[in-house]
């Protein structure tokens, strides 16, 4: 007999070893998240995946489904939480949607759009970050990561572990693996899994940003929830 | 006409296009003339806010004078509204918090091509610069938010009439935009 865990209140079937995410993916519940994709291992590090377990907030990104867990979704107050996490991330970092060209396309505004996020809240941090544009197919606008380390977990995935993570809090950056740390002296090629993976703007392939005008992109028309994964893969101009 | 709602609105450190993208609502414009009496607006040429209902204010914050106008909006609108992506982070204007002041007027005004008689204005008329642009919610409390760059004509249609209707302003999926 099939193990069950409900969210929402609906049943939804789970096999040993999968989280709440995956068993929630595969029966077609939405829950928000950035920093998950289910080709890398789970990080849990966005916390926008954040549902009510049996009470208490958990990443369902990374809290293994057990038999009988009453997990909470989509309430006001996780909506609420969400859409706060989102507004910390859009002040941390500088998110100037009209002058990206990943509008329209990218993860972190399709959320925020999603969660009906319509100011940033809290004030912003203006944080100076570089810009590295030295790759001729690649690059990497720092002002837009988030840290969700996908690209860190891709370029593992590639065999080649251009990108970590280095520094704490504040000071926190996305560093290249390269004798001067640009992209331009990494492994990094435009086939590799890595340069596609990025949820936001941070991480471009040069050459393709305007093909699809704005007003006219995936989440321009659709709400992430209802954009598949193959779907996504098209938010790079492929 | 009694009992009109009365609307004022400005543009602080913006570009007008958030101005622009409200006379998009083309025609209705007759029919919002019914139900609002226009105060401070570039609209009226009325150069001081009086006491209003709605306050939408495009841009944000980039001088002293933004401060004044701001908080006379604030002091007189019973509801104030952050219009666009620069009311609500700072947008294109704030681009420049990367760089220091003293460096961006010296590009602009002293090093850059084809300048003559290279100096910084310091007309005393002229507002003082901030040292960055700042969201306007970083100032004033602010009741509602528009995003957009520009908020398309029907953003502002939506809750102009929600508002007027009685209704609490909300915006559907597809007119919530960023860029």
């Amino acid at each position: 007999m099939s193990k069950t865990i409900s969210i929402d209140g609906r049943q939804v079937e789970f096999v040993d070893g999968q989280t709440i995410m995956e068993a929630a993916a595969a029966a077609g519940v939405y829950i928000p998240h950035l920093c998950h994709h289910p080709d890398f291992t789970p990080h849990g590090s966005c916390k926008l995946c954040t549902v009510k377990v049996n009470g208490r907030n958990c990443s369902a990104c990374t809290f293994p489904a057990q038999e009988g867990q009453e997990v909470l979704n989509e309430t006001d107050e996780l909506r609420e939480d969400r859409r706060m996490i989102t507004q910390m991330l859009f002040v941390e970092g500088n998110h100037f949607c009209p002058s990206c060209e990943k509008s329209g396309n990218c993860q972190l505004q399709a959320v925020a759009y999603y969660l009906q996020m319509l100011d940033d809240h809290f004030p912003l941090f203006f944080a100076s970050r570089e810009l590295d544009a030295s790759h001729p197919e690649v690059m990497i606008d720092h002002d837009r990561c988030i840290f969700c380390t996908l690209c860190v977990r891709a370029s593992h995935l590639d065999g080649k572990e251009v990108f970590a993570i280095s520094g704490r809090g504040i000071n926190k950056h996305l560093i290249v693996n390269s004798p001067s740390g640009k992209l331009q002296d990494s492994a990094l090629e435009a086939g590799d899994r890595a340069v596609d993976i990025c949820p936001t703007g941070a991480i471009l392939r040069k050459g393709i940003g305007y093909r699809v005008p704005i007003g006219k992109r995936i989440f321009d028309l659709k709400k992430i929830d209802a954009v598949s994964l193959a779907e996504q893969g098209g938010a790079h101009g492929e | 006409m009694a009992n009109k709602i009365r609307l004022a609105t400005t543009s602080l450190a913006g570009c007008f296009g958030c101005h622009m993208s409200l006379l998009d609502i083309d025609e209705r414009i007759l029919e919002l003339a019914e139900l609002v009496e226009f105060n401070r607006t570039p609209i009226t040429d009325i150069k001081h806010c009086g006491d209003c209902d709605v306050g939408l204010i495009e841009g944000g914050v980039c001088n002293s004078e933004n401060v004044h106008v701001l908080r006379e909006f604030r002091g007189n609108c019973k509801i104030l509204v952050a219009v666009g992506a620069c009311a609500i982070n700072g947008g294109l204007p704030a681009m420049r918090n990367f760089i220091p002041l003293g460096e961006c007027l010296k590009e602009a005004y002293i090093d850059a091509i084809g300048v003559e008689n290279a100096q910084i204005p310091s007309d005393p008329e002229l507002p003082l610069l901030l040292e960055n642009v700042h969201p306007i919610h970083e100032l004033v409390k602010v009741d509602y938010f528009l995003p957009g760059c520009p908020p398309c004509a029907d953003v502002f249609w939506k809750f102009l009439t929600d508002l007027i209707g009685g209704r609490e302003p909300s915006l559907p999926y597809e007119l919530i935009h960023y860029d």
